[in-house]
């Protein structure tokens, strides 16, 4: 068997399992869940060997076939990609999906759609897989609207409930915005580079820049919509803090660690389609997402939804870092961030499941004790996004913080410190209010730890967000992108103090942003038994809470605007082409008919009498003349 | 007086459109039956005046076969009458009109 044959095994591993679940095992629970954790384990065990033996930078670096060719100029291939870049999502989407698929069997243990549940999991398992491995704008594109599938259908999992039902439609339709403008930025490109498949269009841009013409900031910016879209940015961020009516494993699968992160990787790939000006915006577009959605996550109540706020700003830090030409930063961070946000959303799944499904964090506190290993590796994980050192998330938080200064973004630089600060403050706050203080609830007071079906995977996913950020992978990402770091030899240790030595600056104010924010959470919430920041903010902290009014603000322009839109076209649609064209047309027709029925009497002198007079009319047409 | 081609076709138009007459007014079948025979003979009288008038036999010999022809349908046609009328116990056409929907 040849090696290229591996991946296609992978991609198609987590489809076939969702196809046996759908048609064969729904009403076998524990087959459901076999197939579809092994086909992921498998995949990722498969990319291991992969990666073993061919490398980051394989020799073979596509595979395709031909998929579809229209005419001369439209090819579409269906093909898949080697290089760094996609090889190393493929291990940690594999990964990543493999520990949170294994966490899934305890969570889901009671659920009645627990086959479905697996199923449409494994379904996304390969969209992203799809995506991750797509070698042509098409097929990224086709695997692009897959995700956003199994992403409604697992947002919709308890469709019973009203609000899980309309975050799901919000996701999907929110979705449809950003993607529209994506194919738009695909045609775009296809009609002024005639290509699809990444290596060509790249190998076009670089011998001629120009290429794109005036075009170029159009297509880049409109490409990026796919992005805003996918990846929750500013002003299309509204569906992702609703998308947590999924369940808990869906929100750390697909809205924290891989789906949400694809706006970003996507960016990364078709890096060479942006130019200066749209990069000017994307990075303004991330830094401001990342810090409005710090803001609102410090006054968030609800566990998930704080997480949920903090991954937008998160995914705001990746855009910004994209936008500042810094590709290796951005796809660190995403790896990083996948780690610890999944572990994050695995450990609130796990209080969330011993609280009862109570979410409201004020109804908890004092886990610590009762949940040791929740705690411990929750406690990893928020020190990890918090940016201590030497944790995962300091490193790739302070590559981007470093990048900005690179660029001479002292404006985006400060935004990042600011968050930076912003995100401690609202982690600690989570973290001193859920396992500090007293117990608030009778639930909390009599919690139990999690099976070892869930608290394994948190243990796994501790150690990676614990030392991920001196593993190497971002000297992997810089073989891709060039840059510091590339082809790194250095071992662990000067991985650890690399950031010291090369940008002291950034990484001394990353980790006063750290001390700053622990203190301020510290002194406002150790031992608090409700919210003081109402009090002391007021407004302010009453625009945090209900997200700025972004919701609220959609309702009365966007949604209003749409529906008499909607209506104008419905009124349309029913008295212009239903009414008249559709129901216009039957209506003469059968009024004809029925004048024409009068003239059948059913008495043959009758007809005979219209023959004849026939006759005499053809033969005076044709003798009279 | 000689008689020549243009008195038998009247003769013959005459026919044609008493017949014609006959199967639009009347109301019995067996006389609209009769006025379409009528019809058939004008037709006959004008093909044999044609013919007589071309020196042609041609058209007398087939004269001959639409004669025999007319016999053997008119014995169908009158079957069919009988057989209406047994079965519906009228021959009026303005009774028979279930080729209305």
């Amino acid at each position: 068997m040849k090696l290229e044959a591996l991946p296609w095994i992978i991609l198609f591993l987590p489809l076939a399992a969702a196809g046996i679940i759908t048609l064969f095992t729904l009403q076998n629970r524990q087959w459901s869940a076999r197939l579809s954790v092994g086909a992921v384990v498998t995949g990722f065990l498969l990319s291991v060997v992969f990666v073993f033996v061919a490398g980051w930078e394989p020799r073979v670096r596509e595979v395709s076939v031909n998929w579809l060719t229209i005419g001369e100029g439209l090819r579409v291939d269906f093909g898949l990609h080697f290089d760094p870049l996609s090889l190393l999502m493929l291990l940690v989407v594999t990964g990543v999906a493999g520990v949170i698929h294994i966490y899934s069997v305890g969570y889901m243990r009671d659920d009645p759609g627990y086959s479905r549940f697996f199923a449409s999991l494994s379904l996304f398992t390969f969209s992203m897989l799809g995506i991750v491995l797509a070698n042509n704008f098409i097929q990224l594109f086709i695997f692009w609207e897959l995700v956003g599938v199994s992403s409604y259908l697992l947002i919709g999992f308890w469709y019973g409930r009203t609000a899980a039902a309309d975050a799901a439609k919000k996701a999907f339709i929110t979705n449809r915005l950003g993607d529209f403008g994506f194919l738009l930025g695909i045609l775009t490109v296809w009609g002024a580079l005639g290509s699809l498949n990444f290596s060509e269009l790249q190998e076009k841009l670089a011998s001629d820049p120009s290429a794109l013409g005036a075009l170029a900031t159009v297509a880049g910016l409109l490409v990026f919509c796919g992005a805003v879209g996918k990846s929750a940015q500013f002003p299309l961020h509204v569906w992702l803090p609703d998308a947590m009516e999924g369940p808990t494993p869906v929100s750390a699968l697909i809205h924290a660690a891989t789906m949400v992160a694809a706006g970003v990787y996507m960016l990364c790939r078709i890096l060479f389609v942006l130019n200066a000006p749209a990069l000017e915006v994307i990075s303004y577009t991330g830094g401001f997402t990342a810090l409005l959605a710090a803001l609102i996550a410090i006054q968030q109540d609800d566990i998930k939804r704080i997480l949920a706020y903090s991954t937008l700003s998160q995914l705001g830090y990746m855009v910004m870092a994209v936008g500042l030409g810094g590709p290796t930063p951005a796809m660190f961070h995403l790896t990083t961030h996948a780690f610890f946000k999944a572990l994050l959303f695995l450990g609130a799944g796990s209080v969330i499941v011993v609280a009862h499904h109570e979410q409201d964090i004020w109804k908890m506190g004092a886990l610590r004790t009762k949940m040791p290993v929740t705690f411990w590796t929750f406690m990893a994980g928020t020190l990890a996004l918090a940016g201590l050192w030497p944790f995962s998330g300091f490193f790739s938080k302070d590559s981007i913080l470093e990048q900005a200064l690179l660029r001479h973004h002292y404006l985006l630089f400060a935004i990042g410190l600011f968050v930076a600060m912003l995100t401690v403050f609202y982690m600690f706050r989570l973290i001193f209010v859920v396992f500090f203080g007293s117990a608030k609830s009778g639930h909390a007071a009599h919690a139990h730890e999690s099976p070892g079906v869930m608290v394994w995977p948190l243990r796994i996913l501790a150690v990676f967000a614990l030392v991920g950020g001196v593993i190497g992978i971002q000297g992997v990402y810089a073989m891709q992108f060039g840059g510091e770091g590339a082809g790194q030899a250095a071992g662990v240790a000067a991985r650890l103090i690399g950031p010291w030595r090369e940008a002291p600056g950034a990484a001394v104010c990353g980790l006063a942003a750290f001390v700053a924010g622990l203190g301020a959470a510290y002194a406002l919430y150790a031992g608090a038994d409700k919210d003081p920041l109402p009090e002391k903010l007021g407004a302010v902290s009453m625009a945090m809470r209900n997200r700025f009014y972004f919701d609220e603000l959609y309702k009365v322009t966007v949604i209003r605007l749409h529906d008499g839109l909607a209506a104008v076209a419905a009124w349309i649609d029913r008295w212009i082409i239903a009414g008249l064209c559709v129901r216009g047309i039957h209506g003469t027709t059968e009024l004809l008919g029925r004048a024409l029925r009068l003239l059948q009497t059913g008495n043959v002198q009758t007809y005979a009498f219209l023959f004849a007079a026939g006759v005499a009319l053809v033969l005076y047409f044709v003798l009279g003349k | 007086m000689h008689v020549g081609l243009e008195h038998y076709l009247a003769v013959s138009a005459l026919l044609f459109a008493l017949g014609l007459f006959g199967v639009l007014v009347r109301r019995n079948l067996l006389v609209i039956y009769m006025s379409l025979e009528l019809m058939l003979n004008a037709a006959n009288l004008a093909l044999v005046s044609f013919s007589s008038y071309k020196n042609n036999p041609d058209g007398q010999v087939l004269v001959f076969f639409i004669i025999s022809v007319a016999a053997a349908e008119v014995a169908v046609g009158l079957a069919l009458i009988v057989a209406l009328y047994r079965k519906r116990k009228t021959t009026h056409v303005e009774d028979l009109t279930t080729m209305k929907l």
